[in-house]
């Protein structure tokens, strides 16, 4: 085990060096002095030349690179061009926003999942098997910010239960989480769909094992061997899949807190595109990144605790 | 024929039936605004009502099909293009470095999830269609990068490529002319998944602003356009998001359809 977690830490490392350098080449190329743009169409060659240097625009491209992955090795991910206050405290008064609304709308995910799942695979071409199948099949087709629009439609604007949008802060936790409900449950919707297909498909394999049959045979009743049994087995896809959502979701809420107009991660980024603030872009596009890529990597470790097979194979 | 792949063929004809048609009539031109006839609901003269503009709203859906559908499938095109070369490649050298290196860069392009892969183009280049349609391109590689070295793998083991490879067929020969065909029922299936998906994507870019520019009608951009008019006028909202997903859930059930009918196994499996 300690042989498998060393080559799959050094492979993420290679693995977010790599991915930090394909973000800062991609943003380098981008057309436009940040410092120029700043300052305006009249401004003095000799202002530009002092904000580029106050900025750290006039080393070359390697150092900045370096000093960019350093600074951000330490905390310090810059200064933003366009508010002059460091990156790093700008993504997180944002992350505060972000954050919660991806980890509440996985646990709402995962609330949903389970239980359909579990119904579909023990019901199987019964009835409630169907319905739950089909109701995943709608839950994979509706884009999560028209599903977003409706629920502000029924339950802020006909029904008065939630606020249409807009955040009140972390002061009033209550007041917090109600806001963040509608947003949690729209960007939930999607993955419980694909989450209680995982389980459901997952529980009837692991149900047509042998093992499943000798239990059934010994006497055991269907309900005790899809608890004792089937469950904790099929769990193991399951959790993977939870583990890759969390990312989903974290990206995904990029798009309904425009919906809802949360200050989160996915104003700041895109504010900062329209200002052609490019650290900002380039550090919340990083951050995304380093989140996948560690939460991937979590899992694989997981997965490799729990299956040892897996730690000898590729 | 099962009852998946008709409603899944109907559904998907009629999305891609309304948008060739759409090239040859609309009910109404789509850039004609009248101030008067502004968020009327849907009534005779427009079946599904007309927007803040006063433009008709079955025509800019009719139109509108035909950006997704064609954002989506270029941007299958170029997943499948790059995607499976890449994997059958990878497979013919198994267990080299370029095997490895390969599946490394597919790792990492599945690191950038592709509205983050949008947003960095967009942050450089502008937003614009053929951006959406690179983002999403870029991310459907490592899918069929995937899916075609994982199911060729298997493949090279067997008897008839033995047998080929002793005729002294090259690597790539082989790849081409046996391992790809036997691809195909998979790379269809997954192709039209992967379509779906875009079609998806294509809506959320747009909707956030960094898909086709007005005034290309775009469903995701019919919908930021309605957001602040729900509560007056529902319809401009719900029509847009009726059609993402009748043409999202079509191409799903007509996924699930072909890989029924195409894979004769799985059939057996579910009865």
């Amino acid at each position: 085990m300690l042989r498998y977690t060393l080559t799959r830490l050094a492979s993420l490392a290679i693995s977010l060096l790599v991915a930090s350098a394909v973000i800062f080449l991609v943003v380098e190329v981008a057309p436009g002095d940040p410092a120029a743009y700043m300052l305006g169409l009249n401004a003095q060659p000799d202002t530009v030349a002092a904000l580029r240097a106050e900025l750290g625009l006039d080393v070359s491209r390697p150092e900045r690179y370096l000093d960019w992955l350093g600074g951000m090795l330490t905390g310090d991910f810059g200064v933003s061009y366009t508010y002059r206050t460091p990156v790093a405290q700008m993504i997180a008064d944002r992350l505060w926003v972000s954050l919660p609304l991806a980890l509440y709308a996985l646990t709402l995910s995962t609330c949903i999942a389970f239980p359909a799942g579990l119904l579909a695979a023990s019901r199987r071409g019964k009835a409630a098997d169907i319905g739950v199948t089909a109701a995943t099949q709608l839950g994979v087709a509706v884009p999560n910010f028209w599903f977003a629009m409706l629920l502000v439609l029924l339950f802020a604007i006909n029904l008065g239960w939630f606020s249409a949008g807009g955040f009140p802060g972390w002061d009033d936790p209550l007041a917090a989480l109600k806001a963040l409900t509608l947003p949690a449950i729209a960007l939930a919707l999607p993955q419980a769909a694909i989450l209680t297909r995982v389980m459901r498909s997952s529980l009837l394999d692991t149900l047509g094992e042998d093992y499943i049959r000798t239990a059934r045979a010994k006497g055991l009743s269907r309900g005790q061997v899809l608890w004792r049994h089937a469950l904790r087995n099929a769990l193991i896809p399951v959790l993977t899949i939870i583990g890759l959502q969390f990312s989903f979701l974290l990206a995904g809420a990029i798009i309904i807190e425009q919906v809802f107009f949360l200050p989160g991660l996915g104003r700041l980024i895109f504010q900062a595109i329209s200002q052609r603030d490019l650290i900002v872009v380039e550090s919340v596009v990083m951050l995304l990144v380093f989140a996948v890529i560690t939460v991937n990597f979590a899992v694989d470790l997981a997965y490799a605790a729990a299956d040892p097979r897996l730690r000898t194979r590729r | 024929m099962s009852r998946t792949l008709i409603l899944g063929l109907a559904l998907t004809a009629l999305f891609v039936g309304a948008a060739l048609l759409s090239f040859v009539w609309t009910p109404y031109d789509v850039e004609t605004m009248s101030i008067a006839q502004r968020l009327r609901p849907p009534d005779a003269d427009h079946l599904l009502g007309t927007d803040h503009f006063g433009r008709d709203i079955l025509s800019m859906i009719m139109v509108g099909a035909r950006t997704s559908i064609a954002v989506a499938l270029v941007a299958v095109g170029i997943g499948m293009g790059l995607g499976v070369p890449l994997g059958l490649w990878a497979a013919a050298r198994r267990s080299g470095w370029l095997d490895e290196a390969i599946m490394r860069f597919n790792d990492l392009v599945f690191a950038f999830p592709s509205l983050v892969i949008a947003i960095l183009i967009t942050a450089v280049f502008g937003p614009s269609a053929v951006n959406a349609i690179i983002a999403i391109g870029i991310f459907n590689i490592p899918v069929f990068a995937r899916l075609a070295r994982g199911a060729a793998l298997p493949l090279w083991t067997r008897d008839f490529i033995l047998a080929a490879r002793v005729a002294g067929k090259s690597g790539l020969r082989i790849s081409a002319e046996h391992i790809l065909p036997n691809l195909a029922n998979l790379l269809i299936v997954q192709g039209t998944i992967q379509f779906s998906l875009g079609i998806l994507a294509e809506a959320g870019l747009s909707y956030v602003g960094l898909g086709a520019q007005p005034p290309v009608p775009s469903w995701g951009r019919m919908l930021a356009d309605a957001q602040t008019m729900v509560a007056l006028a529902p319809h401009v909202a719900v029509v847009p998001g009726l059609a993402i997903v009748g043409m999202v859930l079509g191409l799903n059930l007509l996924g699930d359809g072909l890989r029924d009918l195409l894979d004769p196994k799985l059939r057996v499996l579910r009865t």
